[in-house]
């Protein structure tokens, strides 16, 4: 029998204590305004335990990764996407790679319902959903040679299931994109601080890539460090543009943004990616890092109080302003990044796997790097707790409910029971340098008023409107960056789709078909975006849902390909790891799907939604919030896409775990008809460290390893 | 002190060059020395050139999430 030793006992009781602690104030503090040590308490002592008991029993009993087999890194090593990379450096990248926007607005949104939900769902979605789908599926594509989630499924399920899957994929990343297209617009209308030193990032990072690419190519750390002086600049830069005579030319309506944003996507996705897309990754790298440790480091020396109450009673009712529906299922839409999220599993099979030394590293990068994502996602919801939650509301909810003006806005929101007067909501804009916060709606503000609170109970409150700016920066950069990308990536899919049409689109270079694929893309993402501006119920009220339900539709498709390969690889007995999230995620989506369907509530249900508006306008009449019967026909046609997109959403994700399922019974009554595509074994040769930090046994071994090559290289 | 001091800064310096994918050019001469001794090295020049090239041919590698 195995005995631990003392000294661990002592420890890990400890950490499940101070886990239990923050997890008792948390659910039970009610009346007086709780800490956020509390949260921080929760989330990193859950965190510890998950990864040093589960992720391990997961490692080493499910996956049995094998330290003995060598990676395709090592296999196929061609120095350029296939090279063994140190672990520590590839958790950064893995990390850099999966946070972006999501995590951090999601949490926001979300806080509608109070603190605690989202809290729990974060926090053990992410140990037992998130993070095991991440390493999952990175351990299944790295036995096979770093394959792509769409190829796994059209080899291990099937032709049928594969192209569900590609499907999927390509409408879920039109619908991100503008959603995230929508979240810029909204932190950047009527703001020309913000609108300047956002569109300063493209000369500087136009300057960069001429730099990289003629002066001195490859120096990324010195003109990184060159553009993010730039960055700053920029930054303060704004405020004088801001009280110059210039604002004007820089305060941009939302519709004009809208045609500015869309004009960049497609411009920017067919210059040459070392113009504009590689340097302003760069950048957004450095902003992104950077941002997040200050954050952490802010909240722990601040440890704010959270003014939020744990459950608001939009929780019970699901009438929240933010966005309709009730607290099942809808809280587990709207925080996806940071708790479980379907895009990973396209890192996670996709670059990482070609770049990973050891398999015993998959616990360290696929599990550490989500329990990190899952961290900033805690960080995200405690900025929007700690700022007073009648502001909160009077910044998400759209105007067509509070109005424009700061009395009617006070006014409403204080008949939800949030208490606010116009004055502090006027000086709450004030304090930020904006003309005002009101429907501020899509998580970017509200994080980044949350953001200047905690560091300007650091540096001092007359930093704080630098510091708001510095949070729209910092977000604006990242999804900038992920609409030319996401832009490209979306282009790729489609090529690839028309090739099978007509050959010419095949070619990637083909110039022709490169445009016209681009601007089929960016005309796809900008309807999503200049609906969200134009809609009358509030664009991100309506279109978020959409946007959860879709990245946790990929999800299922991830969590149902593991699955599949659990049970074809001889798992079987323990294909509940990723059996009971799918069940999960798809009974949580497939709800909120029908829901948004057939819901009988206008608020939520799409064509409930359509049928009443429509009725109204046989009658003649015009319903608020809309102001117009052009409103009305508008609120008709985006209720019936938005309807139609949601049910084909869930049909093609039926169809794949329909398909996966199959497949797995007729395995488990007829093993000799499957076939698995893993990649056979060769002996690995090099010699590295599964942890963070190497275990004593683990230094003897690499330097016994170096020893050995010494002897050789002196011969 | 001052070598620690030295030590940790050299650490950074090295962390931020591989995240920063800065030793590529580097990490690819020694590839190149050492699997294919026969063949051409490239200038960095050129090398990077054809880096940014692999990426305009699949924008999947090094995509990066919401």
């Amino acid at each position: 029998m195995r005995t631990a030793n003392v000294r661990t006992i002592v420890v890990w009781t400890l950490v499940a204590l101070v886990a239990a602690a923050g997890w008792s104030v948390l659910a039970l503090a009610r009346g007086e305004n709780v800490s956020a040590a509390w949260m921080v308490a929760a989330a990193l002592g859950s965190y510890a335990i998950a990864y040093r008991f589960y992720s391990k029993f997961i490692a080493y009993k499910v996956l049995k990764v094998d330290g003995t087999r060598a990676t395709p890194a090592e296999r196929l090593d061609n120095g350029i996407d296939y090279h063994p990379t140190d672990r520590r450096v590839l958790l950064g990248h893995h990390f850099a790679a999966i946070a972006g926007a999501g995590p951090l607005v999601g949490p926001v949104l979300a806080a509608q319902m109070g603190y605690l939900p989202g809290t729990i769902w974060i926090i053990v979605g992410v140990i037992f959903a998130g993070a095991v789908q991440d390493m999952v599926v990175l351990f299944f594509s790295t036995r096979r040679d770093g394959r792509s989630l769409g190829q796994m499924a059209r080899e291990e399920i099937g032709p049928f299931g594969g192209a569900a899957a590609l499907l999927a994929t390509f409408a879920i990343m039109i619908i991100l994109l503008g959603v995230l297209a929508l979240v810029i617009v909204n932190a950047l209308a009527s703001s020309p601080w913000g609108t300047f030193s956002i569109g300063m990032t493209i000369p500087i990072a136009l300057l960069m890539g001429f730099y990289l690419r003629v002066l001195r190519p490859g120096r990324v750390s010195e003109v990184s460090l060159i553009g993010v002086a730039l960055l700053l600049l920029a930054l303060v830069a704004g405020r004088w543009v801001a009280e110059s005579s210039w604002a004007g030319a820089f305060t941009l309506a939302p519709s004009t943004l809208v045609i500015w944003l869309v004009a960049y996507g497609f411009i920017a996705s067919i210059l040459p990616v070392w113009t504009l897309l590689a340097p302003r990754d760069y950048l957004s790298t450095f902003m992104k890092i950077g941002t997040i440790i200050l954050l952490a480091i802010g909240v722990v020396v601040a440890l704010p109080a959270l003014k939020m109450p744990a459950v608001t009673d939009f929780a019970k009712h699901g009438n929240g302003p933010v966005f309709a529906g009730s607290l099942f299922p809808f809280v587990f839409i709207t925080i996806a990044c940071g708790a479980l999220s379907g895009f990973h599993s396209l890192i996670s099979s996709g670059t990482t796997p070609k770049m990973i030394q050891k398999e015993t590293q998959i616990r360290m990068i696929g599990y550490g790097a989500m329990l990190m994502e899952s961290s900033v996602a805690v960080m995200a919801l405690v900025a929007a707790s700690i700022i007073d939650p009648g502001l909160y509301f009077a910044m998400n909810a759209p105007s067509g409910a509070i109005g424009t003006t700061v009395q009617n806005a006070s006014q409403v929101v204080s008949s939800w029971g949030y208490h606010i007067s116009p004055a502090d909501l006027a000086q709450a804009a004030k304090n930020v340098d904006e003309a005002s916060l009101l429907s501020r709606t899509g998580g970017a503000p509200t994080l980044a008023v949350g953001v200047s609170e905690i560091f300007a109970k650091v540096t001092g409150g007359s930093l704080r409107a630098f510091w708001y700016h510095f949070a729209i920066m910092f977000e604006a950069l990242f999804i900038l960056t992920a609409l030319d990308a996401g832009t490209r990536v979306g282009r790729f899919m489609l090529q690839d789709m028309l090739g099978n049409v007509y050959r010419p689109f095949k070619n990637v270079s083909w110039r022709p078909g490169l445009a016209l694929t681009s601007a089929i893309v960016c005309a796809l993402w900008g309807y999503f975006l200049w609906v969200g501006v134009h809609e009358p119920l509030g664009g991100i009220n309506q279109l978020f849902p959409i946007f959860g339900i879709s990245n946790q539709l990929l999800a299922a498709v991830a969590l149902a390909v593991c699955t599949t390969l659990l049970v074809k690889s001889g798992r079987l007995k323990w294909a509940w790891i990723t059996g009971i999230p799918l069940a999960w995620d798809a009974t949580v989506t497939l709800t909120a799907s029908w829901q948004k369907v057939f819901s009988s509530d206008p608020k939520v249900g799409f064509f409930k939604q359509r049928s009443v508006f429509q009725d109204a306008i046989d009658a003649g009449k015009v319903l608020p919030p809309a102001k117009s019967m052009d409103d009305m026909h508008t609120v008709v046609t985006n209720s019936t896409v938005d309807g139609v997109l949601s049910a084909i959403l869930a049909v093609l994700v039926v169809v794949v775990i329909a398909d996966a399922l199959r497949v797995c019974v007729r395995h488990v009554r007829r093993p000799a008809l499957s076939s698995l595509s893993e990649t056979p074994y060769v002996e690995s040769k090099i010699v590295a460290p599964a942890g963070l930090l190497p275990t004593r046994e683990e230094k003897e071994e690499e330097a016994r390893a170096r020893d050995v090559v010494g002897v050789q290289a002196g011969d | 002190m001052w070598s620690a001091f030295r030590r940790a800064t050299s650490g950074v310096r090295w962390y931020v060059r591989e995240l920063m994918d800065e030793s590529a050019y580097e990490r690819y001469v020694a590839h190149v020395r050492r699997d294919h001794p026969e063949a051409e090295v490239p200038d960095r020049r050129d090398f990077e050139r054809m880096r940014t090239d692999r990426q305009e041919a699949d924008p999947r590698q090094g995509f990066r999430c919401c």
